[in-house]
């Protein structure tokens, strides 16, 4: 939330020698071994890596779900470090929104009430008072029509649409997605992708953990991670576009 | 606006599980209730017990034999400690405040007549004590001041005998033998109920004191003085009185202690009521032990929920939650399903306790503050026993909730 005199805006992440040890019985397991990252404002980041290779622990400390052992962490210019865990709960309310790859909504409860479920938990008073920003964001993942259904009567991509809605509610500084394609079939997840890449060309920050490579490639950058350390971090040269007439039909459905 | 939604995540959550809610609710529902009607029938019982010490007479004072309180020491055989005719006598005439004063002589025997016999109670009394016991005769009369003086072998029945021995005919001018004694029935008196102890005020025979001496051989001690004043208010200045004249005619020295006991209606009705209360705290307590287990119910369910709940636990902290929040989500459910068990508690207690006052002819009163009593208590069971399970919620770490299958 500072503004510093300088023209450009800190970096929505920036993380240097970022270490984390779990300690599992005597033996100590490196699941990050000093990773060093930064992320703009208004890029879209894709964490690759096979299982074991590090990126669910990088997706929690991302998500100040887990804090590093060693290293520094900026989230949008605010040190995460040494932060308690009440304080941790109100920057992810305030500066992050999660999409994860169970939809993870709450059952038996409308999709405009799973939507404004954060605002429950925002302790900044940016939305009282106000009218509900939930149906906007409804609206902007095309959900306009069906806010007052539960999840059993929605699809799975709308399900995700939902979860994405929830996400974006609170305006977060960055969206971060683990494997959001990863329950559903190819044809629905080219159009979550492409919801995504409407939103990044909004200007919202993405980061996506995934392990397919198709995917990954809707991304403007992919990191590479093996062994809690990142072995490749490049921009992509062809840059897969779901089309926007596929994005458009999946908006409709 | 926090809190509302609070209450309505609680209400809605409750809601999605109809049968494990009502079943978990029937433990405080049942506990409340039970609560409810032991209080409902110890107040009334409570109550009873004072209209009926109320109806023993107006104004009324007992004078006993031997002091209730002697310092700790016995007294021993030789000491003068009973009543006498020349008590009642000069109570009588020099007790301004006293309205009426009789002797007492209490014994039991035989009354043969009418239709067979009956063993009953015998008192012989001077004519004041109809006046003192305010019980007016329903047949004939009671005997006068004139009887008394003759030592005549004249006989009240109390309701009870009266029926007993002359089911069909008026007993009056009939003759009975008590103890063998003929005697001439002159009145039966209106019936007056069973007293705070339970015994039946109308299983009893009237008689003069002075024949009672006379004829009842062996039974001419003083049980006790009855007296009466003229108004409430005089009662404590009376005890004074009596107490002064008794010390004067028993002869006891200043700093020796009093070898009667002087009581009051109210502390008749104390010393009754104080046993109620005994008993129906008791019961209370016992009731109250299906409210705690009622409470293990719902903590055993919110153990439960929290666990279901796990994944949901774990998206409310992701996206924002404190740890305050869960516990406090959780504490505010279980509070809303005991809350809601004690309204329940409440309207099944109160128709219990009518039902049963139907049914049984038992006194139930219902003080308007059992019922906030239940539910505040009902919502202590709440936040104790949602305490552990919520704190349990709170404590999740979100990492591992969010794996939770």
């Amino acid at each position: 939330m500072t503004t510093p005199s300088s023209p450009r805006p800190p970096p929505v992440i920036r993380l240097e020698g970022v270490t984390r040890v779990y300690s599992a019985g005597s033996n100590a397991v490196h699941a990050l071994a000093g990773i060093d990252l930064v992320i703009e404002a208004g890029e879209m980041v894709a964490i690759m890596g096979a299982s074991g290779s590090g990126k669910s622990t990088m997706m929690n400390i991302l998500g100040c779900l887990d804090t590093p052992t060693a290293g520094r962490y900026e989230l949008d210019g605010t040190s995460v470090v040494g932060l308690s865990r009440n304080e941790l709960a109100d920057l992810r309310s305030r500066k992050l929104g999660f999409v994860f790859q169970g939809f993870n909504l709450l059952a038996r409860t409308t999709a405009l009430e799973n939507v404004e479920l954060p605002l429950l938990y925002d302790r900044s008073g940016r939305f009282t008072g106000r009218e509900s920003p939930a149906p906007a964001a409804l609206r902007r993942v095309g959900l306009g029509a069906r806010m007052h259904h539960v999840p059993g009567e929605l699809s799975g991509g709308q399900q995700q649409r939902v979860a994405i809605a929830r996400a974006l509610v609170t305006n977060p500084s960055l969206l971060l997605a683990d494997e959001p394609t990863g329950n559903l079939d190819s044809h629905t997840s080219i159009e979550i992708m492409a919801l995504f890449q409407e939103l990044n060309a909004q200007g919202i920050t993405i980061v996506l953990v995934t392990h397919e490579h198709d995917i990954a490639e809707h991304a403007q950058r992919i990191v590479e991670m093996r062994d809690g350390r990142i072995v490749r971090d490049a921009p992509v040269t062809e840059r897969r576009m779901a089309a926007p007439a596929q994005a458009a039909a999946g908006v409709a459905a | 606006m926090r809190k509302r939604a609070l209450f309505g995540i609680a209400t809605r959550s409750i809601l999605r599980n109809k049968m494990r809610t009502l079943l978990t609710m029937l433990g405080i529902v049942i506990g409340v209730a039970a609560v409810i009607v032991m209080v409902a029938l110890g107040q009334g019982a409570q109550t009873m017990i004072e209209t009926q010490i109320k109806g023993l007479g107006t104004n009324m004072l007992m004078i006993m034999a031997g002091s209730s309180s002697q310092g700790g020491v016995s007294q021993g055989a030789a000491t003068f400690n009973r009543l006498t005719i020349p008590d009642a006598e000069k109570l009588a005439r020099e007790g301004t405040t006293l309205a009426a004063v009789s002797p007492v002589i209490f014994s039991r025997g035989q009354l043969i007549g009418g239709v067979g016999n009956w063993r009953t109670a015998i008192m012989g009394v001077s004519p004041n004590y109809q006046v003192i016991r305010d019980w007016p005769a329903q047949s004939g009369s009671f005997f006068t001041e004139a009887d008394l003086r003759s030592v005549r072998r004249v006989v009240v029945l109390g309701s009870t005998v009266a029926n007993a021995l002359f089911p069909d005919s008026d007993p009056v001018g009939q003759q009975v033998q008590l103890r063998n004694v003929p005697f001439t029935v002159i009145g039966v008196l209106t019936p007056k109920g069973q007293n705070a102890g339970g015994t039946d005020q109308d299983d009893t025979v009237i008689i003069p004191y002075t024949t009672a001496q006379a004829h009842l051989a062996g039974h001419s001690r003083i049980g006790q003085i009855i007296a009466s004043t003229f108004s409430p208010g005089d009662i404590p200045a009376a005890q004074e009185e009596i107490r002064a004249i008794m010390r004067e005619s028993h002869k006891l020295a200043p700093g020796e202690d009093d070898d009667f006991t002087i009581r009051n209606q109210d502390d008749i009705a104390a010393a009754a009521s104080g046993t109620t209360r005994v008993m129906s705290m008791l019961l209370a307590a016992i009731a109250s032990i299906s409210l705690v287990v009622g409470g293990i119910g719902i903590m055993n369910i919110m153990l439960v929920s929290v666990t279901e709940r796990t994944r949901e636990i774990g998206i409310r902290m992701a996206i924002g939650a404190r740890s305050s929040d869960v516990l406090s989500q959780f504490l505010v459910e279980s509070i809303v399903i005991s809350v809601a068990g004690g309204l329940i508690g409440i309207v099944l207690g109160y128709g219990a306790s009518i039902a049963l006052a139907r049914a049984t002819g038992w006194a139930v009163a219902m003080p308007p503050q059992a019922a906030l009593i239940a539910v505040l208590f009902s919502a202590a069971v709440g936040v104790f026993f949602g305490f552990y399970p919520a704190r349990k919620a709170a404590a999740l770490d979100p990492i591992q909730a969010l794996r939770y299958e």
